[in-house]
């Protein structure tokens, strides 16, 4: 069957596949740059006939777009990976084990825009430090990927900084009466490294990130943060580069 | 809070920007938040996308519906642009494209989606525009290029990208062999490339 998937690259291009094939073809297109770039220009093409199908949008449209874009906020852009091999995970939190699921840095989706925090109303004291991270120039980010129970995470590190920073979009909110931890994983230790609200966010993690083999994510009791995380895990994401 | 100055963009003094340039500039803008880069991006493609909506989902309270959505996506990922991999107006109507077809394909996931095919629709090479006259160099140029394809790839395009059809049922639909019609998607959308002059 292997040698059929390139075939799917039209019906691909213009969404003329279903559920399962898109999913095997884009497991594919991860693999290969031929197909991707093909997929790319046949895109192009598909594209052009939507020319034949114009059609004036009425004035209702105009407006809900535009008060549409007042209350939903660009997604950060995608820093590329660094070419370097970085650490392999050899110890994981044993729990977690199953739900580590390390990705190889470099998917087909990840590409390099100009490095630009979008506008945030959220003024705080470390946002510089922040975005030192999110623009070093050995800045490195996981691929985003699903949360468990919605949303996505991904994770920015600076080696030089020694610090890391995550972004989470679309995260539901933590259960009543509890919040959510991070974690910096450590040789299987879990060390605490703040917490974050449910929903769509950028935050600094506590502490030197540089040594770090993962970022755990645990629902924990609100109020003073846990030293232990508890079973409920919500995500591990991996440094662990291909 | 410092931006990252960009290098200067756009044409320089006194050349005229290629339009796919002026597109890449307002959606690179619209990026870093800026809605009225926004606002003028929506003005240059509302006409295809809302249109393309309308021919897929053909209901024009739907069709609104799902070009709102696909222009919502737009602006909320518009930093995952990659000007390298295609032009912003690409882009954009695959967005549209995809959520139009999961509209329609959902909206009849509950009854078995018609594969009796009849010659309702106007056939692919006919311009939809409401206003013949006004009907676009461009899309002149593309209903050209159409004619070099044959019929089963124009047909079997036409049932895939305004259809929302999977390369399956419009297998079924033209009475191919089954696994044909990926194919002849595939071998019109490369003549369509070509003919048009899209870099491969």
């Amino acid at each position: 069957m292997s040698g059929d998937i390139h075939a799917l690259s039209g019906a691909y291009a213009v969404d003329a596949v279903d559920d399962i094939e898109r999913a095997q073809f884009e497991r594919h297109l991860a693999d290969c740059s031929t197909c991707r770039a093909e997929v790319d220009s046949l895109r192009e093409a598909g594209a052009l006939i939507s020319h034949m199908s114009a059609a004036a949008a009425p004035d209702s449209l105009r407006a809900s777009v535009l008060a549409g874009i007042q209350t939903v906020r660009p997604v950060p852009p995608v820093i590329a990976a660094a070419a370097e091999r970085g650490r392999s995970t050899k110890r994981r939190f044993p729990l977690l084990v199953a739900a580590a699921a390390l990705i190889a840095v470099g998917a087909a989706g990840a590409t390099v825009i100009d490095v630009v925090r979008s506008d945030s109303s959220v003024e705080q004291a470390s946002s510089s430090r922040t975005d030192r991270v999110l623009q070093a120039s050995d800045a490195v980010r996981t691929p985003v990927r699903d949360l468990p129970g919605g949303g996505t995470v991904s994770v920015v590190r600076s080696a030089s900084l020694k610090q890391a920073v995550i972004l989470t979009e679309d995260m539901p909110a933590a259960p009543d009466l509890h919040t959510y931890e991070l974690w910096l994983q450590r040789d299987g230790v879990m060390v605490p490294a703040g917490q974050i609200a449910g929903g769509t966010n950028t935050v600094l993690l506590d502490g030197d990130a540089s040594t770090a083999d993962a970022v755990g994510i645990t629902i924990e009791a609100a109020g003073e943060p846990a030293t232990e995380p508890s079973d409920e895990v919500v995500d591990v994401i991996g440094f662990e580069q291909a | 809070m410092n931006n990252l100055t960009p290098e200067p963009v756009g044409a320089p003094q006194g050349a005229p920007a290629a339009p796919g340039d002026v597109l890449s500039d307002l959606l690179r803008r619209s990026a870093r938040g800026d809605q009225q880069a926004f606002a003028q991006l929506y003005d240059a493609t509302s006409s295809r996308m809302f249109g393309l909506a309308l021919r897929v989902v053909r209901d024009p309270a739907q069709a609104e519906e799902v070009a709102q959505e696909a222009f919502l996506e737009v602006w909320r990922t518009s930093t995952r642009f990659d000007p390298d991999r295609g032009s912003a107006i690409s882009w954009l109507m695959t967005i549209c494209h995809r959520k139009a077809v999961d509209r329609v394909r959902s909206a009849e996931a509950s009854t078995r989606r018609d594969t009796s095919y009849t010659q309702q629709n106007q056939t692919i090479d006919h311009d939809t525009t409401a206003d013949a006259a006004q009907a676009s160099m461009e899309a002149r140029r593309v209903r050209d290029a159409l004619t070099g394809l044959t019929e089963v790839q124009r047909e079997a395009i036409e049932l895939a990208y305004f259809g929302g059809y999977t390369h399956t049922e419009v297998a079924g639909i033209l009475d191919l062999p089954v696994g044909t019609a990926k194919t002849r998607i595939r071998d019109g959308l490369i003549r369509l490339r070509d003919k048009m002059g899209v870099h491969s």
